[in-house]
């Protein structure tokens, strides 16, 4: 096979995502990740469900599989166990895959099937015009909440652990440098991956990852995670995240001031869950985790299912139809 | 009852957790062996083990078999087992005058007496006046023949079904070695158990001779079925479904994926494809109803033949995932058992209530295929057809049976395999390429590309698809195209299956037009009535969407259509929606089969008598 451009992975078919959505930089990033990871397309296969984001299979030059609302999990579970050779792509939102789709994630996640799950979150439903989603802030005003929604939102990267997840990562819709990267690593990763990507919904809920995303301040309120790395940040690099063994929560500490030296602040291990679970819940004045939070090893699903279940057909027919007594009046 | 037959019928019952269908299901094969026709009705109830001794804890198994062509499990036992008084007092309603009732007298204590909410004994209050009673102290013969093993005394109890069986054995002069031979493999690993269950097997089997030595039980000599030279076995309807599956996988060279969520009573199919991994069938099982169906069509999309199965509720589950189907075009064979219905409704019990749900129960416009089973054996055909229009049509099909089907058994003669055509599908040749919505004009089938083949990388969505490109498209003329399509495509069915015959009859008077499980009873009402002289026809479907072409010119050779189901009139509405054909009905849904003479009555109420006949062979 020639080698492929990013541009390769691009279809023929107009995109029709809003302008300036955040999904086309998504789009980008896949193609690029395609291209970088020499993905055949006959091998590659993205699932998605429905939703602004679960459009994205038209757009990409490989296998492809839009269905139906929430179940692209089940229905990519089904293609891997069948063929356990193929790249499996699973593309979601928060609402197709929390809400009506939350089951169904919950176990490809437990059962460790080897797919790479993007969910796209907006924090809003965009595709029925804006009601509020199962990640909106509690008081987010839409349609159906018009004086701020009540409901207690789930914290997707929390759901995932929760769920078992064995490789957990975020990132901003926007970021093209470490975007495809973190694709390309949730790829590699044998067993489920889970992407969350924080996207930009222009139309219903704009900038509402704003306090994280915009560029002039990320720097500070972001802490990209890396495996066996001090957990710094800041525009000069100068803030990190300490464990307070009080407490036993994270807090944010500049070096050099009150005595602290570079040895107080956490190194990041991927491999650990109870890491993991304290940097995905960080909430203002803490930065947001991005980047590969959590990865461990651990046999997935397909692998396990295809060593037990060879589809080789060794037993006949004829002789299963001649199974227990047998009376015989040839 | 007289000592010789050509049919009797037994009926077993006892407490849920008795084992009485293993019972029932060694007769059963013992029945076979010894060259019986026959036909078997599990009985029980949802409960796993319910309180001993109460009415609804009642397990039962009822056999009938004989010589003749056996089609159905009997209307009233010639002799009842029953191993306490709930056993008992439940099943006095099913029998007629003069039957034989055996019963374990150790379990007829004040205690279980009133656990059965039972005033008075009935072994002494006269309300069994009408049979012959014959009291034996089960319980207590059993512990003492079990003795040598030094089970405990639970143990020792539970070997109560192996006395019966041997003693019911004995009296219809039944072998003991298939059950010998079963319990041997069963309890390989435990000895004292192995043992102590034969030597009551023995123990009931002698205590029949012993008791005709004295003359008070007598043995009975059942007529044996005239068989066609052939190899038999008992198989039950879900044994039969995973098997026909297994075939059609080989019929058609395609591996099947089995995806499915527990549920009674379609899970002993999951049970029995789980042990045939080694067939060429990979089994599932799923997060959940709709996660079945979903897998398994990820699967059909991945080229290999996606199959789901579950009863009504979890079929309805799985509704919106069968127009993902309908409108990807992809093959997939979803198997109904179904049961008494609405929402959970009586999961243990059998009624045909899905036929709507089946046929009509979709949003949008999308027909998708029907077929039924009629025998437990039937199945095997039956899932064999489904899987030949779902990969030949490129199409989901919905395979209904039910309750009774998938836990009834029967004797069947072992098919030819060799004679079955090999199943046609649309999968390309490796290395080519080409136009996935390039479709059969015959079948409407489009090829059946899938990821792993190079020259057909394409999308497709539950969206309405462009009919060429597969691409999203809003165009008002391709919808219409599309929806044609689909109709055409279940319209051009009816062109590949057989013409609908006659079971037995003549046309001219009545036709009793059924399917399902309804068969067997139906066939010997048919059969008895003809004999008496009326003008009767059946007629029996195994396609219920399309019908076959030449059902409704058929119909018009008859005066009357009688109509049989076990729901309130839903192929009655099928056939008058379809073929514009007006039906008299006769519904039961009392969770239970059809008895003989309650279709004989019906045909007795619209069957002229014979005056001509146009034999139609």
């Amino acid at each position: 096979m020639a080698e492929l451009k990013a541009k390769d992975y691009a279809t023929d078919q107009e995109v029709r995502w809003c302008p300036g959505c955040g999904d086309y930089s998504i789009l980008k990033a896949v193609h690029r990740a395609l291209a970088d990871s020499g993905a055949d397309p006959a091998q590659t296969v993205f699932v998605s469900g429905i939703g602004c984001s679960s459009r994205l299979p038209y757009y990409v030059d490989t296998y492809g599989f839009h269905t139906i609302h929430g179940r692209a999990p089940a229905i990519a579970t089904g293609v891997k166990l069948a063929n356990p050779d193929l790249d499996v792509w699973v593309i979601t939102g928060d609402g197709d895959g929390l809400s009506i789709g939350g089951n169904h994630l919950l176990h490809a996640l437990r059962r460790n099937v080897n797919l790479n799950i993007l969910l796209f979150n907006n924090e809003i439903y965009g595709l029925t015009k804006g009601q509020y989603s199962p990640t909106s802030r509690i008081g987010t005003p839409s349609p159906t909440s018009p004086n701020g929604s009540l409901d207690h939102p789930i914290e997707p990267a929390q759901f995932a652990l929760g769920a078992g997840a064995t490789f957990i990562a975020r990132c901003v819709d926007i970021d093209q440098k470490a975007l495809p990267g973190i694709l390309n690593a949730g790829q590699a990763h044998e067993g489920a991956a889970f992407v969350e990507l924080l996207q930009n919904c222009i139309v219903y809920n704009k900038d509402v990852w704003e306090d994280v995303a915009n560029k002039k301040t990320a720097a500070d309120t972001q802490v990209v995670c890396e495996h066996g790395q001090p957990l710094l940040y800041g525009k000069d690099r100068n803030k990190g995240l300490r464990l307070n063994t009080t407490t036993l929560t994270l807090e944010s500490v500049t070096l050099g001031e009150d005595g602290i030296t570079l040895a107080d602040i956490l190194v990041h291990d991927e491999t650990n869950a109870v890491m993991a679970q304290m940097l995905v819940n960080m909430a203002d004045p803490l930065p947001t985790a991005m980047g590969v939070i959590h990865r461990r090893s651990a046999p997935a699903y397909d692998s396990t299912y295809r060593a037990h279940k060879t589809l080789e057909r060794k037993a006949r027919v004829r002789d299963l139809l001649r199974h227990g007594n047998l009376l015989d009046r040839r | 009852m007289s000592d010789t037959a050509s049919r009797r019928v037994v009926r077993f019952a006892g407490d849920s957790g008795d084992g009485i269908q293993l019972q029932g299901a060694q007769f059963t094969n013992a029945s076979a062996m010894a060259g019986h026709d026959l036909a078997t009705l599990p009985d029980f109830p949802a409960e796993i083990r319910a309180p001993q001794g109460t009415r609804f804890g009642v397990s039962a198994f009822q056999i009938q078999f004989g010589g003749d062509r056996v089609t159905s499990p009997g209307d009233a036992p010639d002799v009842l087992v029953a191993l306490n008084p709930a056993a008992l007092v439940v099943n006095i309603p099913h029998l007629e005058p003069g039957a034989l009732i055996l019963v374990d007298a150790n379990a007829f204590t004040a205690q279980r007496l009133k656990r059965a909410d039972l005033d008075s004994n009935p072994l002494e209050d006269g309300r069994l006046d009408p049979f012959t009673v014959y009291p034996i102290d089960i319980s207590d013969l059993t512990v003492e023949s079990v003795k040598p093993f030094g089970l405990g005394s639970k143990d020792a109890g539970r070997c109560k079904n192996f006395w019966v069986l041997g003693l019911v054995l004995w009296m219809f002069d039944q072998p003991r070695t298939p059950t010998i031979n079963w319990i041997e493999r069963r309890f390989a690993s435990d000895e004292a158990i192995r043992d102590a269950n034969i030597a009551a097997l023995n123990a009931g089997h002698a205590y029949g001779e012993t008791a005709e030595i004295d003359g008070t039980l007598a043995q009975h000599h059942v007529a044996h079925a005239e068989l066609k030279a052939a190899e038999y076995r008992t198989i039950t309807g879900a044994e039969a479904t995973a098997l026909g599956l297994v075939a059609a996988g080989e019929l058609a060279d395609i591996d099947l994926m089995f995806c499915s969520y527990p549920i009674t009573p379609a899970s002993s199919l999951l049970h029995h494809l789980t042990g045939l991994e080694d067939a060429g069938v990979a089994t599932f099982q799923a997060e959940d109803e709709i996660a079945a169906v979903c897998s398994a069509i990820g699967a059909s999309f991945a080229g290999k033949l996606g199959v789901t199965s579950s009863s009504g509720p979890g079929i309805a589950l799985k509704t919106e995932a069968l127009g993902l189907a309908v409108a990807t075009e992809l093959p997939l064979v979803v198997v109904n058992s179904q049961r008494a219905g609405p929402s959970t409704g009586m999961p243990t019990k059998t009624e045909q209530s899905d036929l709507y749900q089946a046929v009509y129960g979709r949003n949008g416009d999308t027909p998708i295929p029907v077929v039924s089973a009629s025998t437990p054996a039937d199945t095997f055909d039956t899932a064999i057809e489904a899987v030949r229009i779902a990969l030949r049509h490129m199409t989901p099909v919905i395979m209904l049976t039910d309750g009774y089907l998938a836990n009834a058994s029967e004797l069947w003669p072992l098919p030819d395999f060799d004679a079955y055509e090999a199943i046609e599908h649309t999968r390309p040749a490796v290395g080519s390429s080409g136009d996935v919505f390039e479709r059969n004009p015959d079948t409407q089938a489009r090829v059946w590309a899938a990821p792993g083949d190079e020259g057909y990388v394409y999308r497709v969505g539950g969206i309405e698809k462009d009919s060429h490109t597969g691409n999203i498209s809003y165009d008002p003329a391709n919808h219409q195209t599309m929806t044609d399509l689909r109709h055409r495509k279940l319209a051009q069915i009816a062109d590949f299956i057989p013409e609908q015959k006659l079971e037995q009859g003549v046309t001219g008077g009545l036709a009793v037009v059924a399917w399902g499980s309804t068969y067997g009873t139906i066939y010997q009402a048919v059969k008895e009535c003809i004999t008496e002289g009326l003008s009767v026809a059946q007629i029996h479907l195994r396609h219920l969407n399309p019908l076959p072409s030449n059902l409704g010119e058929l119909l018009t050779e008859f005066e009357t259509i009688l109509v049989p189901e076990l729901n309130a009139g839903q192929l009655a509405t099928v056939l008058r929606d379809q073929l514009l054909v007006e039906c008299v009905q006769l519904n039961q849904v009392t969770g239970q089969p059809f008895a003989v003479k309650t279709v004989k009555q019906a045909i007795a109420a619209h069957a002229p008598q014979r005056m001509q006949e146009v034999n139609r062979g």
